[in-house]
């Protein structure tokens, strides 16, 4: 053999070590990812199948653009608002099917599960859906990511934008759980602090279908606003009966948790002059229209913003794993707190050292019949909230991780 | 001036609120009630089939451009017919067993029904504006009453005793109350049992039906509206006596009454009350109010 040959042999095994080590940077040598949603009940619209689709968009897209030169993978799952069935869910994949991010996780309850499981096993959580601010106080870890909204910017939009407007005494019709009883609490606090005044609040049962009631309640209290504090059909129902019953527009109703898609199934007529805090609008600007109607395009709705946010958050996650060439957790998480998040979603979003995504908010009011110009034209953007104000800021946190 | 503490005028709305609540409760039990006392099967598939009557009015008034009184006859016929299908080819064959297997067969429909309708129309609902011949309100000084809930309490009514009328009262009830209890000397004078029973089966489906359209301008209609109302409707007829025209009928309508003072003085008891009172009446008469002993 000659020292020619010899080098080149050693050569090629040198590149051959090389690039193995490469593949062996991602576990498995796929980056998987599970989708652990509602497909079926109550949240299944703003969140559900059209939170599948969002994220094969967002691999494809990554794709397309990036040129991986590692392999992607999307698994789904209904965990169908049950935190048991969710935790146990995302143990499997985590332990048996070696997926490597557990990501939308709609509902408070199955939120906290599963971040658990997530820590435990040193996997990544991606939040678009969940609404609660435990999630970044007090259960806040480091593997997990708060993306879209929470109960503080809600409240912070929507509440503060309503009192300074005049709307200074309000009454709460509350759902009677932990994510109603959280959502009451941090919009009072908002309204008592721009000078408002909370009059009262009823409790009412979850899920319930009949709100009269409570609203001749809300009525007799002579608020001026009435705070929804309750979410999905709960809501709808509530706004609908009171129309009905002659409360608004005496009284005007502030919905504290309302999605692109409840306004569409309510319709303009009972929903017009509403104001409303969104993480996204479809038709904001020439970006979120053109990936708003490839969304419509197979989905036939517009995207919610849970939606919208599922896809940006998967994007960000890939391109992490793209710039540190693993997807190692602590490395891809480090990684994506540094990076800032431009795209159709966000301007220069960052994730926070407490796994808040901060970026712009926007209050909305529900357009009149007669301004609606096309199909799903609902809003008209009163207000944005730029990041910094739009969040809890970290002054008030109570996550450990922060360091004050 | 207070009752207990509470303005009266507020007593006195959630008093009618409750009676609105009542007349539904009534119309949806005497559907389940029929169903049992007549044809033993416990129809689990009654809040689907109250969904798809709310549905059927949707469809044809966005459809079709049906409006909701013709849709008020049609959208009961149609689903009852849906009933008589489902009674000819799949119930008929549970009559001699458990009533069990009743259950559990309609319990499966209602979750393949509810499954298709998600499926097609999603879970957020759509929704059903109030017809304009019954729009508004009345101000009765103390509340606003919606024209339509009124309408709602009168149409409700006037088809519960109406019903109980013909089962009680006329000679094609006596069939079919003689019917179900010796069916073969029934057939031996030359009555047909059969198709009685099928009869009886599609009108209370219809009858589901009915109460889900006169809901569909309230609630969203949804594809999970009837579940959620199935459970205390199932309480409603245990605590009537299962299987009692009259004691349906009553009990629903003094249940909503019931709730709506909950609601008044202790509104986070308000979705319990009704399983607290099926507790006590199982205790102290476990047939019902209205329900004879076996």
């Amino acid at each position: 053999m000659t020292v020619k040959k010899l080098i080149s042999v050693a050569c090629t095994a040198a590149l051959a070590t090389l690039s193995a080590g490469a593949q062996a940077q991602i576990s498995g040598g796929v980056v998987k990812i599970g989708v652990l949603t509602d497909l079926s009940g109550t949240y299944s619209d703003l969140a559900g199948s059209g939170a599948v689709l969002a994220t094969k968009m967002a691999v494809e897209d990554f794709i397309a653009k990036e040129k991986p030169n590692f392999k992607i993978e999307v698994v789904s799952a209904d965990h169908q608002n049950k935190a048991d069935i969710a935790s146990n869910k995302a143990r499997e994949w985590f332990e048996r099917e070696g997926v490597d991010t557990a990501t939308e996780l709609v509902t408070t309850s199955v939120a906290l599960a599963v971040m658990k499981v997530a820590k435990e096993k040193e996997r990544i959580a991606l939040m678009s859906g969940p609404a609660s601010t435990p999630i970044t106080n007090e259960q806040c870890n480091d593997v997990t990511v708060h993306y879209t909204y929470d109960t503080y910017a809600l409240a912070n939009g929507t509440a503060k934008a309503v009192t300074k407007q005049g709307g200074r005494s309000w009454f709460f019709l509350t759902a009677d759980y932990a994510f109603g009883q959280a959502l009451e609490k941090d919009a009072a606090a908002v309204v008592t602090a721009n000078g408002g005044k909370v009059l009262g609040s009823v409790r009412h049962p979850f899920p319930g279908s009949d709100f009269s009631s409570f609203l001749l309640k809300a009525q007799s209290s002579g608020a001026q606003v009435i705070g929804l504090a309750n979410a999905g059909a709960d809501t709808t129902n509530a706004i609908k009966q009171a129309a009905e019953f002659g409360i608004t527009p005496t009284q005007s109703l502030a919905g504290l948790l309302m999605f692109i898609t409840d306004i569409h199934s309510l319709g303009l007529r009972t929903t017009q002059g509403m104001y409303l805090t969104e993480g996204f609008y479809w038709d904001l600007n020439d970006e979120t229209r053109a990936w708003s109607k490839r969304f419509f395009g197979v989905q036939k709705k517009m995207p919610t913003m849970v939606q919208a946010g599922q896809y940006s958050s998967v994007y960000h996650y890939l391109s992490a794993i793209k710039a540190v060439g693993t997807d190692d957790t602590k490395k891809v998480m480090a990684q994506m707190k540094k990076m800032p998040i431009n795209d159709f979603f966000a301007k220069n979003g960052t994730i926070r050292e407490d796994g808040r995504m901060v970026h712009d908010m926007y209050l909305m009011q529900v357009k009149k019949p007669s301004e609606s110009k096309y199909p799903w034209d609902y809003y008209n953007v009163r207000q944005t909230i730029p990041a910094a104000e739009a969040f809890q800021p970290l002054s008030q946190s109570r996550c450990p991780l922060v360091k004050k | 001036m207070e009752i207990f503490g509470v303005p009266s005028a507020l007593l006195g709305s959630q008093l009618l609120v409750g009676l609105i609540n009542g007349s539904f409760y009534a119309v949806l039990s005497l559907g389940l009630a029929i169903i049992f006392g007549l044809l033993n099967i416990i129809n689990f598939a009654h809040g689907a089939q109250y969904m798809m009557g709310a549905f059927i009015a949707w469809l044809a008034l966005t459809k079709l451009n049906i409006n909701y009184w013709v849709a008020l006859i049609a959208a009961p016929m149609l689903v009852g017919l849906f009933g008589v299908i489902l009674e000819r080819t799949m119930l008929r064959k549970l009559y001699k067993l458990d009533h069990l297997y009743g259950l559990l067969l309609t319990f499966g429909l209602a979750l393949i029904i509810e499954g298709i309708f998600r499926d097609q129309f999603g879970i957020s609902g759509e929704s059903y504006e109030v017809p304009e011949a019954l729009a508004g309100g009345i101000n009765l000084g103390f509340m606003f009453l919606p024209i339509y809930r009124a309408w709602v309490i009168v149409a409700s009514l006037t088809v519960c005793f109406g019903t109980w009328y013909m089962i009680e009262k006329t000679r094609l009830g006596a069939y079919l109350r003689a019917g179900t209890e010796n069916s073969q000397i029934v057939q031996a004078l030359g009555i047909n049992v059969p198709l009685l029973i099928t009869f009886t089966y599609g009108y209370g489906v219809a009858l589901a039906a009915f109460a889900g359209v006169l809901a569909a301008p309230i609630f969203q209609v949804n594809p999970l509206m009837g579940s959620n109302l199935i459970i205390v409707v199932f309480a409603v007829v245990v605590i009537g006596g299962m299987g009692s025209i009259l004691g349906s009928i009553v009990t629903g309508i003094g249940l909503g009454l019931i709730e709506g003072l909950t609601r008044v003085f202790y509104p986070e008891a308000s979705a319990v009350v009704v399983f607290v009172i099926m507790v006590i009446v199982l205790l102290l008469r476990p047939a019902g109010l209205f329900g004879k002993a076996a």
